[in-house]
Order: C-alpha cells, then sequence, then structure tokens
C-alpha cells in the first residue's frame, strides 16, 4: 500500500543560513503515529507546516493521500487542508469569540457541509472527546487540556486522512498532558494516521508507533516501536 | 529623547511599520483635506475686496467721447482733489469683430459681440493692474489680450474686423482679469488707432481711484467732481465699482454655503480619522507598554514614548499633507477663481501653519489620553491585554449570525464589528461623511444643473439670432445706452426670412427697455416679448406666464424689492406716460438681481417705450426633425445680406455655475477618497490585530476568496449604517444649503430644484457607503488572504 506522507528530498531554506530542512525523505503509512523529536530549531515544525500546506519547500515534494502538497495554489491548499489534515497546536488556537460548539463546527461550515450533518458530527465528537457539557461554552472558561480536546475535535472534523499535532502537550499541566496522550493513543487505535512534532519524549513514547529524530533539519534517527 | 526611552521610540516607529505607515497616511490625509478646507474657507470671504486691493481697482471707469475732448484735458482729471490715483485716459474703441482662425471649436466668420478693446501700453499702472490668466502681455500691433472672463476664444485664436479697412486680424496672445471689466480686450495704443473707422474718433477711458469712495453717494460726488472739471458734455459714461463689487458679492455669498459644508465634512472627517487611527495605534501598544512598565519605566516615560512615537510618522504625514493640500488647491483654487471672479486665489500662507500645527496637536492629545491610560494600569493587567479574552463582547451578535443560514465567511465577517464596537462605529462615521459629502455633492450638481437650466429659459430657442449678438456689457453701470458706431438689423426684415424658412416652427421676440416703476428709485429693465411666448416662458416658483397685454411676470428679487406680490398691480412710467399692469406670476430669474419686468410688448404701447434695437433677439422653435445645424446653415445663408447671423441655442453656461459643479466634484472626490482611506487604515489596523484569528482560519481551510469575503463583509455593516447615516444628512445638509446659496444670490430657488433626490438618484446613491466601505477594505482584505499562515500563526 502506498504511503499516506510521502516526502522526498524536502529542502527549505529561510536565508543564507543553513537550511532548515536538508533534503529529507519520509515515508508514514496510513495508521501510524509518528513522531517527530528534536531541539528547537531542528526542523521539526517546518515539517509539519509543509505537511499541512502552510509553507512551500525549496526543493524536493511532500505528497499526502496521493495530492502533491508543494504544488498546490493557495485556493486549492485551503481546499487540502479543510479536506485531508486536522491541525492541533500548542496554544490551541481556539477562536475566543465563538463557542466550544462554533469553533469545533468551522471546518466543515468552511467546506460547506450541509448544517444538519455538521451538528450531528460535532455533537458526536464533543460526545466522544468528553467535553459535550462544554458545549455553549467560551475556550476563555475551559481549562488547558479541555481546551486541547476541543481543538482536537475541531481538527477531526472533517474525518481528516491524517491529524497533525504540534507541541499538543506542550502548554498543559501535567494531568492535562496525560489526558491528551490517552486521547491520541485512542485516536491512532481507532485507525487515525497521526503525526505529531514535539519536545515531549514521554508523549512520544506513549502515542508514537514511530519516532524519528531531526537535527539540523535532517533525520538522525528512525525507530519503530515493538509494542505500545 | 535618548537613552533607553528614545530606543523605545525608534523601535517602535521602525518595527512596527504599519501602525506607523497607518499613522503617517492619516495625518497626511487629514492635512490635506484641512488646509484645501481651511483655503476654501478662507478664499470665499470678501475675494472681491481683496482682489480689488490687490488689483487697484478702479472706483470710478468713465468714458470720455473723444470727439469733444482732448486727451490732455481728460488726463488732467487725475489730478483733481479726492483723486488718489488714476490710468489712462485709454483710447478705447467698441467694434465688432467676427471669429478667426481658431482652436475653440468657434465657427469661423461668426460675429461676436460688440467689445469695448481700450489701448493700453502696459497691464500694470496706478490703477485696474490686469491679471493675466494664460497666456502674455501685448508686445506689438496684431496682437490682442482678451478678458479672461466668459472669453470666447483662448490663447492663439484669431479675431477679424472685415467691417474695418484692411480687415485687420488679431492674433489672442493672453488671457486677462481686470477686477471690475474696465474693457473686453486690450491691445497697443497704436493697434488702436488701426481699429479706429476712417473718419471716427476713439473714445477715451480713465480710472480713477479717490479717497472717498465707500458708498454710492460718495462715488456720485466723485462723479461729479470729474464732470465738472472735464470739457462740458464729454463724459459719455461712468461706471461704478460698488455695481461690481455687489454683484460678485452676491457671487461669492452664493459660494459660502456650500463651501463652507463642504469645509465643515473635511476638517470633522480629518479630526475623526487621527482620533481613531492613533488612539487605535496606541490603544493596541498595551501589551508592549506592560513590558516596558515591568522593565522600569515610569507612567510619565510611557506617556512621552507614545506621544514620541506618534508624533514621528504624523510629523511626516503632516508635512507631505500640507504639500499635497498645495498642490491639490492649485486646481481647487483655480476653480474658486473662476467662481469668485476676483484674481488669482492663493491659499493663505498662515493656513501652511496654522494646520499642521493644529494637525499635530490633535495628534498628541489623543495619543495622549490612551498612553496615559495604557501608562496607569497595572503592570500584569497591561501585560495580558490582547492574550486574555475580553469577555462577553459581541459574542451574541456572532452565537447569532452563526445560526444564520449564511455561508460561514460571511457570518463571521458579520460578527467581527460587534467584537470593536467602539471601531466599529468610527468606520460608520467615515462612511457617513463619505457618504454625506457624495450625497450632497450629486444633490448639488443636479440642483446647479437644473437652476442653470431653469436660468437659460430666458434663451429658450432650438436657434437664436441677436440682432446685435449680446448688448456691450463691458461698462458696468454704465449709463450708455448704444453700442457706439453700430446700426442693428431691421428686425421686420429678419422676420420675413423666418417665415419663409423651412423647419421654422414658431418664434417670438424679445427686446429691452427700461421704464420707471412708482415706489423704485432709477429705472427697471423691462424684458419685452412678441409673439406666443409661452411656449418659451421662465420657469415659474408662483401664479402663472402672462397671457395678455397689461399682465407683467416678475422675479423674486422685484417682488423682494417693491414690497409686491403676484396679483399685485403696479404702474410703469416712461416718456411722461403711465401704464398700470398686474403681476401675474413669479419666475425664476438671476438676471439683474431679480430686477426685470417680463411683459408683453402691447403692454408699453402706451408708455411710447424706446426698445433697443440691438437687445432684439429671436427665439426659434423648429419643427420635429429639422436638423438645427442644417438649419442654421441655411439660414444664415438667407440672413448674410442682413448681417446677422443665426446660432444654435446651446444654453449661455453661467461660469459660477460650472465652478461651482466643479468645485463639488473635486470636493467630494476628495471628502469620498480620504473617508475611503480612512476606512482603509482603520480596517488595516483592524485586520493587523486579528491577522491571528485569520490564521486560525486558514489553518482550518479558509480559502483566500473566503478570507477576502469575511473581511469585505466585515465592513458591510458599517457600509449600510453609513448609508443610513449619510445619505438622509447629506439630502438635508442639501436642503439647507441649496436655499441659502440662493438667498445669498438674491432669488428663491424653485422647489422643484430642491427636490432632486428622485429614485434614479437615490439608489446609487444608497450604495455609495457600501461602496466606500468595500474599496477601503479591499487591500487589506487582500492582505489578510495572502498573508503567510504559518507568520500568523506565530503572531502575538
Amino acid at each position: 500500500m502506498a504511503p499516506i506522507i510521502e516526502i522526498r528530498d524536502l529542502t527549505k531554506r529561510y536565508d543564507k543560513s543553513g537550511p532548515a530542512l536538508a533534503g529529507l525523505n519520509l515515508a508514514v503509512e496510513g495508521g501510524e503515529a509518528l513522531a517527530v523529536l528534536g531541539p528547537s530549531g531542528s526542523g521539526k515544525s517546518t515539517l509539519l507546516n509543509m505537511i499541512a500546506g502552510l509553507d512551500r519547500p525549496t526543493a524536493g515534494t511532500v505528497s499526502v493521500a496521493g495530492l502533491r502538497v508543494d504544488t498546490l495554489t493557495e485556493t486549492a491548499s485551503a481546499q487540502y487542508r479543510r479536506e485531508q489534515v486536522g491541525m492541533v497546536f500548542q496554544f490551541f488556537n481556539l477562536l475566543d469569540d465563538l463557542t466550544v460548539t462554533d469553533n469545533v463546527l468551522l471546518p466543515a461550515q468552511l467546506a460547506g457541509t450541509t448544517r444538519r450533518a455538521a451538528a450531528m458530527r460535532a455533537a458526536a465528537l464533543l460526545r466522544r472527546l468528553g467535553i459535550e457539557r462544554h458545549a455553549d461554552a467560551y475556550p476563555g472558561r475551559l481549562s488547558g487540556g479541555e481546551r486541547q480536546r476541543v481543538a482536537v475535535a475541531r481538527a477531526l472534523m472533517n474525518r481528516p486522512a491524517v491529524l497533525l499535532a504540534d507541541e499538543p502537550t506542550g502548554a498543559l499541566d501535567r494531568s492535562s498532558a496525560a489526558e491528551v496522550r490517552r486521547l491520541l493513543v485512542e485516536l491512532n487505535q481507532e485507525g487515525q494516521t497521526i503525526l505529531l512534532v514535539t519536545h515531549d519524549t514521554a508523549l512520544a513514547e506513549s502515542c508514537a508507533t514511530r519516532t524519528i529524530e531531526l537535527i539540523d533539519g535532517a533525520i538522525v534517527r528512525d525507530v519503530r516501536a515493538v509494542a505500545r | 529623547m535618548t537613552g533607553a526611552l528614545g530606543r523605545v521610540v525608534r523601535a517602535g516607529v521602525g518595527r512596527r511599520r504599519i501602525p506607523t505607515l497607518a499613522m503617517a497616511v492619516t495625518t497626511m490625509l487629514a492635512v490635506t483635506a484641512s488646509v484645501l478646507a481651511a483655503g476654501l474657507l478662507i478664499a470665499s470671504r470678501a475675494p472681491f475686496d481683496r482682489a480689488f486691493a490687490k488689483q487697484r481697482g478702479a472706483h470710478l471707469t468713465i468714458q470720455f467721447a473723444g470727439g469733444t475732448a482732448e486727451a490732455g484735458a481728460i488726463g488732467a482729471t487725475a489730478h483733481l482733489a479726492g483723486v488718489t490715483a488714476a490710468g489712462g485716459p485709454y483710447p478705447v474703441q467698441s467694434p465688432r469683430p467676427t471669429v478667426g482662425a481658431n482652436r475653440s471649436g468657434m465657427p469661423v466668420g461668426d460675429h461676436l459681440p460688440p467689445m469695448t478693446i481700450a489701448g493700453r501700453a502696459a497691464p500694470t499702472g496706478p490703477v485696474d493692474t490686469l491679471d493675466l490668466t494664460d497666456g502674455r502681455w501685448l508686445t506689438g500691433s496684431g496682437q490682442v489680450v482678451l478678458t479672461a472672463v466668459n472669453s470666447p476664444l483662448s490663447v492663439g485664436d484669431h479675431m477679424s474686423f472685415p467691417d474695418l479697412p484692411g480687415s485687420p486680424t488679431l492674433t489672442v496672445v493672453g488671457l486677462a482679469r481686470s477686477v471690475t471689466g474696465t474693457a473686453d480686450a486690450w491691445v497697443s495704443p497704436a493697434q488702436l488707432a488701426a481699429l479706429t473707422p476712417p473718419g471716427a474718433t476713439p473714445a477715451y477711458q480713465m480710472l480713477y481711484r479717490f479717497t472717498h469712495a465707500e458708498t454710492d453717494a460718495q462715488v456720485a460726488a466723485d462723479r461729479a467732481t470729474v464732470a465738472a472739471a472735464a470739457p462740458p458734455g464729454s463724459m459719455t459714461s461712468a461706471a461704478s465699482y460698488l455695481k461690481v463689487k455687489l454683484a460678485a458679492d452676491r457671487t461669492s455669498a452664493a459660494f459660502v454655503p456650500f463651501v463652507s459644508a463642504f469645509g465643515v465634512l473635511g476638517l470633522g472627517l480629518s479630526v475623526l480619522i487621527i482620533g481613531v487611527v492613533v488612539s487605535s495605534t496606541v490603544g493596541a501598544s498595551t501589551r508592549r507598554i506592560g513590558i516596558l512598565k515591568s522593565l522600569g519605566f515610569t507612567p510619565a516615560q510611557i506617556v512621552r514614548a507614545y506621544v514620541g512615537q506618534a508624533l514621528i510618522p504624523a510629523t511626516a504625514g503632516t508635512g507631505l499633507g500640507t504639500v499635497c493640500g498645495n498642490l491639490l488647491s492649485i486646481p481647487v483654487m483655480g476653480r474658486a477663481d473662476a467662481a469668485f471672479n476676483a484674481g488669482t486665489l492663493t491659499l493663505a500662507p498662515w493656513i501652511d501653519l496654522v494646520v499642521p500645527a493644529g494637525a499635530l496637536a490633535a495628534v498628541a492629545a489623543t495619543a495622549f489620553v490612551p498612553a496615559l491610560r495604557a501608562g496607569r494600569l497595572p503592570t500584569v493587567q497591561a501585560l495580558t491585554a490582547g492574550r486574555t479574552s475580553r469577555e462577553g463582547r459581541g459574542r451574541a451578535a456572532a452565537r447569532l449570525l452563526g445560526r444564520l443560514p449564511l455561508p460561514r465567511p460571511v457570518s463571521l465577517g458579520l460578527a467581527m464589528p460587534f467584537a470593536r464596537p467602539a471601531r466599529s462605529a468610527i468606520i460608520i462615521a467615515a462612511v457617513a461623511f463619505g457618504t454625506i459629502a457624495v450625497t450632497f455633492g450629486v444633490g448639488l450638481a443636479v440642483s446647479l444643473s437644473d437652476v442653470q437650466e431653469a436660468v437659460n429659459r430666458s434663451s429658450p430657442g432650438a436657434v437664436v439670432i441677436q440682432t446685435f449678438g449680446a448688448p456691450a456689457a463691458a461698462v458696468p453701470g454704465s449709463t450708455q445706452t448704444t453700442a457706439p458706431g453700430l446700426t442693428a438689423a431691421d428686425p421686420a426684415a429678419i422676420e420675413a426670412r423666418l417665415r419663409t424658412q423651412p423647419g421654422t416652427r414658431r418664434y417670438f421676440t424679445t427686446g429691452q427697455t427700461r421704464v420707471s416703476v412708482a415706489g423704485l428709485a432709477g429705472t427697471t429693465t423691462v424684458i419685452a416679448y412678441e409673439g406666443d411666448s409661452s411656449w418659451g416662458s421662465y420657469q415659474m416658483l408662483s401664479g402663472s406666464w402672462f397671457h395678455r397685454p397689461g399682465e407683467a411676470v416678475v422675479p423674486t428679487g422685484f417682488l423682494t424689492a417693491t414690497g409686491t406680490h403676484v396679483g399685485d398691480t403696479i404702474t410703469l412710467a416712461d416718456n411722461g406716460h403711465t401704464a398700470r399692469v398686474r403681476i401675474v406670476g413669479e419666475a425664476f430669474a438671476l438676471r439683474e438681481e431679480g430686477m426685470l419686468i417680463l411683459t408683453d410688448t402691447a403692454t408699453l404701447k402706451g408708455l411710447d417705450a424706446y426698445i433697443l434695437p440691438e437687445s432684439i433677439e429671436f427665439d426659434i422653435d423648429l419643427t420635429r426633425g429639422t436638423n438645427t445645424q442644417s438649419y442654421v446653415g441655411s439660414l444664415n445663408t438667407a440672413l448674410q445680406s442682413l448681417g446677422v447671423t443665426a446660432q444654435p441655442n446651446t444654453g449661455h453656461l453661467s461660469s459660477s455655475a460650472l465652478a461651482m459643479e466643479g468645485l463639488t466634484a473635486l470636493l467630494s472626490a476628495m471628502l469620498v477618497a480620504v473617508a475611503g482611506l480612512g476606512v482603509l487604515t482603520t480596517v488595516v489596523l483592524d485586520t493587523r490585530e486579528r491577522v491571528r484569528d485569520f490564521g486560525i482560519l486558514k489553518a482550518l481551510g479558509m480559502s483566500p476568496r473566503q478570507t477576502i469575503g469575511t473581511v469585505l463583509t466585515s465592513v458591510t455593516l458599517a457600509g449600510v449604517v453609513g448609508d443610513a447615516l449619510g445619505v438622509p444628512i447629506g439630502a438635508a445638509l442639501h436642503h439647507v444649503v441649496l436655499p441659502a446659496m440662493g438667498h445669498a444670490a438674491g432669488a428663491r430657488i424653485p422647489a422643484a430644484e430642491t427636490a432632486v433626490y428622485h429614485l434614479p438618484v437615490l439608489l446609487p446613491l444608497a450604495l455609495g457607503g457600501l461602496l466606500i466601505a468595500a474599496a477601503g477594505a479591499l487591500a487589506p482584505a487582500g492582505w489578510a488572504a495572502h498573508t503567510h499562515t504559518a507568520v500568523a500563526l506565530r503572531t502575538e
């Protein structure tokens, strides 16, 4: 079976200093939970942005679910993000002016999903993630862990092929971080492909089926977990 | 500012480029608008008096018959007691030229009205310095400088005198303005001799300034002094500057209401956009202020830093705005020149000092308040500003709009104004200002056009024949009755040719005379109609057009001056005879300050009144389908032997009305541009503050088009509310200003000219605010759509 994420010779330079990514090759199979580790400035977030279509490579190709992400126009890139990827951020990136439900509904609404179908899916996700009691609350009233659950629900709204998580536990206390870890494991066990960028080795060990380590934009270690 | 404070200010200006640019652009716009607004307001105050003083205008312009007095004897009157300065004697002639080769689109060979041509060696002198508005002064013979007021020809055109020996042709080398209109044209004294018919002697013109000439009585006394000293019977006419001043003051007074309205709008908009942009920019820096406070900056240092930070771009903007205002003042003041007919207008120099100083003071004051507020905030509170959500603000609206069956980008955009109500109110105000300007400007333009049309009803035919062209009007206030040396064509002969001319449907003639009106000093102009004039009546304000002899129609000015009303009877007197005339209607007419009587020629029969032959005009209506140009060509062939020409009636375009329309268009466009740019700077700041929100939405799959849609939708409400406020206020302003303009001109504006906001006018106006808002938001919308998502997500 073809990998769901396929990266070839990926290079990204921001200025005349060394490349953020230096000819990186990577293939991620469907259903994998890939943790990307590495120190600050190693190119983790750049890799994530390339896969999410938020940034363009200097050289090389990025394909997700058979689609060449690196060649997409702005509009096609937006459509790709709506349909193929869901994103979870370190600082949640929820819109403070919208309720939890409205935040979760956003990707479906931007994609033009019918109101009824979107509402049903949002309600199901909130239930699944244990935050249905906060459906009408505003994000500012929730704990960090709850906010990250809302962010995960929003990311899953359009049933993405890949869930991209950038330091998902980075802004959480220990118990909230454990909560999110458990959630990611469950999602992966249900078949969701996950690519998470993290400093948190505990998160990588508990969630990932495979771990790669980046240093100076290159993969220096690629390890598959024997068992989780 | 040195040390840490200086570095903070420099970093704030240099690194925060968008707010810096927004402040510079805003102050530039505000100062540009204010310089122009203030300039116009000042220029519209007594422009005649300023021009009269600057050009050393003539209190009296007296013409002497050349045959009865020698130039030396006339020139000696310059030394009479009470005369402070004199110009002349200048030889004058009133020949009737024809149009020569020209680039002004005038038919070659057409007769021009008789012109008063003065022989002057120089444009300067102790009295009546001529203001050259185009071209240059005379350098020799074969050249002429025409009056800049309603000149039919331009520089480089030619005019001929086929009735004079050798058919001399003159080239127009310049256009000049005499503040009291002492002549229609100027040639060298030698050239004037060549324009004098064989056997004729040129008349002489003397221009005087007196010690006392403030009132009619003083000017009359001055005139009597000159008359007593001049050779007996030599004085043929005398024109007082007071009559010209009255007309000029009325014209400029008519401008004051609308120039004031635009000026106030411009100044109001300037203060508004300075206030919003500066306070928003400083207000958005609260977190940075928190950081500075945490490092040990005192509230006073914070205030100094932020006022300084606002003043640096504002100073640059103010400088640019002053330059732009001065550059833009060239066309604007040019329009005002034409309108006031009072010499070249320039910006008062102090405006370039006062307006920038005022703008900088406004910036400092506007920056001071939010900076002081932020400086006094507890440091922790300042540090968290912008990071914590503002409870409740606009959430209900966002929630409600989210439930509506609208595309999500649209409902998100519609909810945005509710999150920052103060800023939204400012955008609404900017849009409303723009809409007021457009509504007012469009209404004024339509009204002026209608007024012009109404005024043109004094010559209603499709084709007009003037027996002498327009009567000579070169010597204002002149007591002279007929242009010398001219013979009028026989009206009966013209009529005979008209009757047989194919295409003539109907016609009537008008002629002028002056009669006394019981209760009024002096004489009043009567326009006497012959033939059925009902198809070409003036626009009526009340009553009806006259139907029979003994009935008359008069303008508002006449009713006001005589204290009469429609239905009253007045007594006319001339040559010892009297006639009673019933006023049956009030007509709209601005001519001669409304001191006119319009009646049938038969009304004057009993008075034995003398109709001035040169005033007779034929107004001709053509049968349907007749080509006007062909008709005129054919008729002119028939009229050739009579020495008159028929002309298509293109209507008289008043230079004042044209100038008003030009100024209105220019000022409306400028205010709309300022309003649009005010919206732009406000939306730029708003979009910048929301850049992270847009980053999130784009990360979730919002396309560039959807992003643009959201930003544009966010100003829709402002556009709609701005329209809802601006259109009625603009219309109300028009309803106040137009009658005030009419009142200043001594006329009552017909209701039809005020009620111009019909559906075809209102519908586009109703979209005006939306267009201003959308145009202002388009650039920031594009910026939001194309901002790098990854960068936007990292923005604090």
